[in-house]
């Protein structure tokens, strides 16, 4: 952390200067928060009726909601395995002394991180099943989802498998071994070991992803609150739709917070481990973490 | 390719309302998550922790969740955008502006301590040292993450179309309804509109990293 | 089975309950459900999509999700509900299907046609309306109701929309790829239109004040007034004929002919009432209309 050294240890004056903005920041906050509980309590969306209806079995909402994070756990369960496997074997190809194999991997990665995820998500959709490929919604958004997050796995395994000790390579040359063996015998191993934090951060992302499964007609977590507003719409009027997308937002947080808490452990212990000394740094570039785009690297 | 030439007002109009959401949302996004990595580094805890909880937030609820929220959450609570388009520039900013902060936090972050300290050691300020050592320094190593995000913002804007923005990714799906039997047409000219942002913004970035890049 | 289980959860939950019962639950254990029943030993023409349905012994049917009335996903069963749901009950039925046996999936106005040219869908019942540009992609058994295009507005209509042309500068909200949608671009271009995929945020946008009215077919517009009467109400002046059918792949005559025979079977012997009766029917309090006649073009 650099930002610490970026001011002193504060003196008299200083502190009296931080304690003022620690006050008004602190009061601009609960202003803040005030202002919204407020304007909650004006609309009656506080009433304990309204948020009830989110714990009482009776009504089907928890069940709903839970079978919805099923859907989305099952998407982005399914999605991160391909899209590792894949990931890892494009970062090979790429890392390929053969052009022939090393250039149409790169155009496959590039393209693939190139196009909006939804316009991804919709050509499973829509196009491969005029030319015979079996589509449902659940395998549209999977498969959307692994072309995607696999593009993005290959960028972040090759940066890993680079990051191997050069001695490495070249003790397991020294040898004796053939270029296969080094890589899944030694080069591999290691970077996946080094990786597994990010690998766990890009889940965090893979499941924000599968929100988009809406679109498509899977009847994921998002979905699934966007049909209970639906149906309680027509039962009851409006008064569960604030109550219901917050649930979803919530669920998500609390699911991918735990994710990433889960990444941070792995990397400490990786950190611990002596083999990987260098552990990875367990931040995703922001524009992956943004998820559904993230950027071209523009090096095919 | 007749097609093409009878829907040329629709992509045009549709690419246009891509690129303007893009750009909007992308300097609204810039200045909030300036204000947002500028309070996650001062010395002042709450705003500290403000914008701690802001970007852990945004960072781990879907863009769609967002867009939900805003387009028909709040209206519960009496808050309300003038229009569809709007809607969807505050979802995208609001989204964005975390990761905003988050690439210019590792930008400042990725400033040697060293630089820091030297600064203080020569007698300069918070402000001076911030303002005159490391932001100037900041700058550079934050261009390529902060043209990333630009680009997966622009490729972010495609989920408006589910909320009556007619964006390229609407367009798509209205020209592949009536066009089913084009749809690769359909579909290769939706990923052009995409990639006419997307690449030259790529190559530009590129450019721009290499011109102020840090030999260390 | 099933009730069993939620009398446990009841009982599990029973001291709790109290304190968080709310006016969702206590509606949702009123429900009542009675289906049609599958026709056993039915025999098909080898070769024909018949005998391929009733082999399989399920069926793949699109249908709207969004659509009080028509269909309408129940999250607390997982399964669409309304008449175009029964619909499809009843074809399956003659097809040797039973109604848990069938394969619902959601299709939006969008990608009706894909999903049946694609073959996702063996048929959609899904307030598609016959029209000859459709004609062209898919072909359409039925019709098996008739509805008109209308307007939604707020209650009290206070922009006083009469009928479409009174649209001409206002925002209207309608559903991509429908024909109502499709309608108002063509002939009443001064309409400002803005499209969502579903019809539900339509009725949320005009709620909310972000649009002044919603158009489409009076069936769809009553049960969104339905369910919400304090807020929305219905012009009551239809301007168009939609003829509801069901979409299947193009060129299977067969199959058409059936479903044909089926839907007229349907309107003979009552089923077809009792269908909307059930539905519809119980949203409008409207007896059922005389059924359409099927159109074998």
């Amino acid at each position: 952390m650099s930002t610490s050294v970026l001011f002193d240890v504060p003196g008299p004056r200083a502190r009296r200067r931080q304690l003022v903005g620690t006050v008004v920041g602190g009061l601009v906050v609960a202003a803040l928060v005030g202002l919204a509980l407020w304007r909650l309590a004006a609309n009656g969306q506080l009433e304990p009726d309204r948020w009830a209806v989110l714990f009482d079995p009776a009504s089907g909402v928890p069940q709903a909601l839970w079978e919805g994070l099923l859907n989305t756990l099952a998407v982005a369960a399914v999605g991160m395995v391909l899209a590792t496997v894949l990931g890892a074997l494009l970062a090979v190809g790429r890392l390929s002394d053969h052009a022939w194999v090393r250039i149409p991997v790169g155009v496959v990665i590039e393209l693939f991180r190139a196009v909006p995820l939804l316009i991804l998500i919709l050509f499973c959709l829509l196009f491969l099943p005029t030319v015979g490929v079996p589509m449902t919604a659940f395998r549209a958004l999977v498969l959307g989802l692994t072309l995607y997050n696999m593009a993005v796995l290959a960028e972040i395994f090759r940066a890993g498998i680079l990051s191997v000790d050069r001695g490495q390579r070249e003790a397991a040359f020294a040898l004796g071994m053939r270029k296969t063996q080094v890589m899944t015998l030694v080069l591999l191993p290691q970077a996946v070991r080094r990786m597994l934090p990010v690998l766990v951060a890009q889940l965090v992302v893979l499941l924000k992803d599968s929100s988009l499964g809406f679109i498509v007609g899977y009847v994921e977590l998002l979905r699934t609150a966007r049909s209970l507003v639906e149906f309680f719409n027509f039962s009851f009027g409006s008064q569960y739709t604030f109550q219901l997308y917050v649930a979803a937002g919530l669920i998500y947080i609390v699911v991918n917070v735990a994710l990433s808490q889960v990444a941070r452990s792995v990397e400490k212990r990786t950190r611990r481990s002596a083999k990987a000394a260098a552990a990875a740094d367990v931040e995703l570039p922001a524009d992956v973490q943004m998820g559904g785009g993230g950027a071209p690297t523009g090096q095919a | 390719m007749q097609f093409l030439s009878d829907n040329s007002d629709l992509l045009w109009s549709a690419f246009l309302t891509t690129l303007s959401l893009a750009v909007v949302s992308g300097l609204c996004a810039l200045v909030l998550g300036t204000l947002l990595a500028g309070m996650r580094v001062s010395p002042v805890p709450p705003l500290r922790g403000l914008a701690t909880f802001y970007v852990e937030v945004f960072r781990n609820t879907p863009l769609t969740v967002v867009f939900f929220f805003l387009a028909f959450g709040i209206v519960q609570i009496d808050l309300q955008f003038p229009s569809r388009f709007l809607t969807a520039v505050a979802a995208l900013s609001l989204y964005t502006a975390a990761f905003v902060c988050e690439a210019l936090r590792s930008g400042i972050n990725s400033v040697p301590p060293g630089q820091a300290e030297a600064a203080r050691a020569l007698g300069l300020t918070f402000g001076q040292s911030l303002r005159q050592v490391v932001l100037p320094q900041a700058f550079r190593t934050v261009v390529p993450p902060l043209g990333n995000v630009w680009i997966a913002l622009a490729k972010n804007t495609s989920i408006a179309a589910g909320f009556a923005v007619t964006d390229l990714t609407a367009a798509l799906q209205r020209l592949a309804n009536a066009n089913a039997d084009q749809l690769l047409a359909v579909f290769a000219a939706v990923v052009a509109g995409y990639l006419v942002i997307t690449l030259p913004s790529a190559w530009l970035i590129r450019v721009v990293e290499n011109r102020v890049a840090i030999v260390r | 089975m099933r009730s069993t289980r939620r009398l446990a959860a009841f009982a599990a939950l029973g001291l709790t309950l109290a304190a968080c019962s709310s006016e969702a639950g206590n509606q949702a254990a009123e429900e009542s459900s009675s289906a049609p029943t599958a026709a056993e030993d039915v025999e098909f023409d080898a070769g024909t999509t018949m005998a391929e349905l009733n082999e399989a012994g399920t069926i793949t049917v699109g249908t709207k999700y969004d659509q009080p009335g028509f269909g309408l996903l129940n999250p607390q069963s997982g399964q669409p509900e309304g008449f175009d749901v029964e619909i499809a009950k009843i074809i399956a039925g003659e097809l040797g299907i039973a109604p848990e046996d069938i394969e619902f999936t959601e299709t939006v106005s969008a990608n009706r046609e894909p999903f049946i040219q694609n073959g996702q869908v063996d048929i959609v019942v899904a307030t598609y309306t016959i029209n000859d540009a459709r004609k062209q992609v898919v072909d359409f058994a039925g019709p098996y109701y008739v509805a008109g295009q209308d307007i939604m507005v707020a209650a009290g209509n206070p922009e006083g929309i009469e009928g479409p042309d009174d649209l001409a500068g206002k925002t209207v909200c309608s559903v991509e790829g429908s024909t109502p949608a499709q309608n108002i671009r063509d002939n009443y271009p001064e309409a400002q239109l803005v499209t969502y995929d579903v019809y539900s945020k339509c009725a949320d946008d005009l709620a909310n004040g972000n649009v002044q009215a919603v158009t489409t077919d009076n069936v769809i517009l009553t049960g969104l007034v339905a369910g919400n009467p304090e807020g929305f109400e219905l012009v009551g002046n239809p301007f168009t004929e939609e003829p509801y059918g069901i979409g299947l792949e193009l060129g299977d005559t067969e199959f058409r002919d059936f479903i044909n025979d089926v839907l007229e079977e349907s309107f003979e012997d009552g089923r077809w009432a009792d269908a909307w009766d059930r539905t519809a029917g119980s949203i409008t309090g409207e007896e059922a209309p005389e059924p359409p006649s099927v159109d074998r073009y």
